[in-house]
């Protein structure tokens, strides 16, 4: 006999996302990802300068702030065809590259981790042999009996004052739950230690940004970052040896931490690299410019068709023909009128809502394909393309990780594990370690280049009369977004945000194939359809963030206490 | 004492944007003490958990929809401001629940905190805020400095009246 388990909304994520799954003798048969806000950034862009754009699209969401600013002005340059500074494009790639380091450990330790590790179960944990296992696996400085006996009691004294309820959805003591009570302290440790080393890589965003949560240094020709070695109102060789010091202080961390954790819940829960794969095409943008046009990157991109490697298609330039003209969206069963799959470029935005419909109509979420597929992105499909492309770095990582996994679980688990719920935390470690060396290498050509006597950051636009088109991408920590805009006599006439979530919570397309989510859930196990943990892991390792993928309609009514009126 | 007035909010869906506006009002019109910082935390989650782990004092500003008339202003103190973010009636919870859950955990939360939250009216796409939400963010302003003086760091007024004459920055 088959049952109904609803979430909603999924917690532990930016935004409102509802899932449905039909339950069968303890498996997932079909399940339904349904956004349940609605965005109108389009609406509010109409008309507006191109220049500006980019202030108001991050705003679209609280976590990607910084990722739809890039996006935005990349579309808007690529529609002038216009070339930024060198200088402007280092100092973008390191804004990015910590927001995204920042961005995956925030995800891994703190909206996912306790999906796997039961922090009620860390108390019974002896921790001198937390601290053994941890010497064992690393040599990372902050695994000493003292810490970790520290970091027991801190979580003894949070559970004993009652305030675990932070935790709502924790589920301590699930019988998914299998990490040893050792394994579980150690991790818990890391998740506090994590709190202070995402706090000091973002610095290295507010610095260069100007400000954080929203930067300020961004604009169409570069960035507004003025460079002089001799004044110190400037960008001056003092702060960016600051900066330095910000990027190699985290390295540790990713390597000794956060890549041995994930190795470890690899291990642990080796029966979770067969579940979860879902759509298998991938499709990850390049990013990282390397020179003024956008046509070469220090990490590439392209298209996995069908999870076959060896049928891997290079996404070359900002000007890629193969990836503008492969993605289109559809609303076949989305709550706006009609029923379409239109290029983004000649979408238009017209909502209506109808309810739940698990036949017809039923998510705020449009469903987006890659020549006429439905696509995976996020760091997954960004590590498999980097992979295919035979990019040194991505391969080194990935053996590591694979024989780290490997040893602890006594078994060969090789590459097409990755295709996995827990291949997706595997990535996103793998992509995080990458961006950290770029990170340093997009500092020091940033330093050579001042070096050589190149002060440029900003090259100012003009816009020609007449319509132009433009689409700018940008591989952020989600997967590859890309902002689409219609110029018409230097105002905005049409503007379209193709974002991460998007790509992986879309609904059934107009062909009926499901979106990643969706696909990814049919047959996973449930143990216990009143807690479905499992369902959980699944949508978390995707880094779920729908607050951009749609925008908001409901605030919950609901009176609380002890409130003064003024 | 190290004071944050954080306003938290979507400018682009009008009302739910009250948060932010307050902030930028506030920094149009007064000069603030060196401890005491204003940020505009738009919808931000964890990265705003540096600012708030260095205030002693944090001043919320939140749309918060309670079902009272729009424009109403409620005051909320103490525990009670992390217990709001929990009951889920401010639309972008989710970042700052998250955060002060993980300011509790290190110790870093601030020893005390207070909510200014207003009754939106309008949540629709758009950047104004509807007129009685407006008119509303004018009693937090006051609040606010109400809030500052009593705490021994009143702000300076930039539109001041020197011999008759306005001075503005």
């Amino acid at each position: 006999m088959s049952e109904r388990i609803v979430i909603d909304p999924i917690t532990r994520i930016e935004g409102h996302l509802r899932i449905e799954c039909e339950v069968n003798q303890g498996k997932v048969v079909k399940a339904w990802s349904s956004g349940t806000m609605w965005r109108g950034i389009e609406l509010i862009l109409k008309d507006r300068d191109p220049r500006e754009a980019w202030i108001y699209t991050q705003r679209i969401c609280g976590v990607c702030t910084t990722v739809h600013a890039i996006a935005s002005v990349r579309a808007v340059e690529n529609a002038l065809g216009l070339e930024i500074p060198l200088n402007a494009q280092h100092i973008r790639n390191m804004i990015i590259a910590a927001h995204g380091i920042f961005d995956h450990i925030v995800h891994f330790y703190h909206l996912s981790a306790l999906d796997w590790v039961d922090l009620v179960s860390a108390l019974k944990a002896d921790p001198r042999a937390t601290a053994a296992l941890g010497q064992k696996l690393s040599g990372w400085q902050h695994n000493s009996y003292e810490e970790i006996k520290a970091a027991q009691e801190k979580l003894q004294a949070l559970i004993d004052s009652g305030q675990l309820g932070i935790y709502g959805s924790g589920y301590w003591g699930h019988p998914a739950m299998k990490l040893s009570p050792e394994v579980n302290l150690l991790a818990a440790t890391h998740y506090l230690q994590a709190l202070e080393y995402q706090r000091s890589i973002n610095k290295v965003v507010a610095i260069l940004g100007s400000k954080t949560p929203h930067i300020q240094n961004l604009a169409v020709g570069g960035v507004a970052n003025p460079i002089n070695p001799n004044s110190q109102s400037t960008l001056t060789m003092e702060r960016l040896f600051y900066i330095k010091t910000l990027i190699d202080e985290i390295g540790a961390f990713i390597h000794e931490v956060y890549m041995q954790d994930v190795a470890a819940v690899g291990a642990f829960y080796a029966d979770w690299t067969a579940i979860g794969a879902g759509v298998t095409s991938y499709l990850a943008v390049p990013d990282m410019p390397m020179n003024t046009a956008g046509t070469t990157f220090d990490l590439p991109g392209g298209y996995i068709p069908d999870g076959d490697i060896s049928k891997f298609q290079e996404i070359k330039s900002f000007q890629d023909t193969f990836f503008r003209d492969g993605v289109k969206e559809g609303i076949k069963h989305s709550y706006y009128d009609g029923d379409w799959t239109k290029h983004p470029w000649e979408e238009e935005t017209a909502p209506k809502f109808t309810g739940f419909q698990e036949d017809g109509k039923y998510s705020w979420v449009k469903s987006p394909t890659f020549n006429g597929k439905p696509a995976q992105v996020g760091p997954l499909a960004n590590v498999l393309c980097m992979y295919a492309a035979g990019h040194e770095p991505t391969r080194k990582y990935v053996t590591a990780v694979l024989n780290t996994v490997s040893s602890l679980a006594g078994s060969k688990v090789g590459v097409p594990a990755l295709h996995s719920t827990i291949g997706r935390h595997a990535a996103r470690a793998i992509r995080c370690a990458l961006l950290h060396d770029t990170l340093g290498r997009q500092w020091q050509l940033l330093v050579d280049n001042i070096g050589r006597g190149d002060y440029a950051t900003f090259n100012p636009p003009t816009f020609p009369k007449g319509e132009q088109r433009g689409f700018g991408f940008h591989e952020a920590p989600r997967g590859n977004l890309s902002h689409w805009v219609v110029i018409a006599d230097g105002r905005i006439k049409n503007y379209q945000c193709v974002v991460p979530s998007t790509w992986n919570a879309g609904p059934r397309n107009g062909d009926d194939a499901m979106g990643p989510y969706e696909a990814s859930l049919v047959g996973t196990p449930i143990a216990d359809p009143q807690k479905p943990l499992e369902v959980l892991r699944t949508i978390h390792s995707f880094d779920p963030c729908l607050a951009c993928a749609v925008h908001l309609v409901d605030g919950r009514r609901q009176e609380i206490s002890r409130v003064k009126v003024l | 004492m190290a004071v944050l007035i954080l306003g938290v909010g979507n400018i682009l869906l009008s009302d739910e944007g009250v948060g932010c506006r307050t902030v930028e009002e506030l920094e149009q019109r007064y000069q603030f003490p060196e401890a005491v910082r204003l940020l505009d935390g738009g919808t931000a989650g964890m990265e705003l958990i540096g600012a708030i782990s260095e205030a002693d004092h944090l001043i919320l500003i939140d749309a918060l929809a309670a079902g009272r008339p729009p424009g109403t202003v409620v005051r909320v103190e103490g525990e009670d401001v992390p217990a709001t973010f929990q009951t889920r009636i401010s639309p972008h919870q989710l970042g700052i629940s998250d955060v002060l859950a993980a300011a509790t955990i290190t110790g870093d939360l601030p020893a005390s905190m207070v909510l200014f939250g207003i009754e939106p009216e309008s949540m629709a796409t758009g950047l104004a805020l509807s007129a009685v939400v407006r008119a509303g963010l004018e009693k937090i302003i006051k609040a606010v400095v109400e809030e500052l003086t009593g705490l021994g760091l009143p702000p300076l007024d930039l539109v001041d009246t020197v011999d008759g004459v306005d001075v503005v920055d």
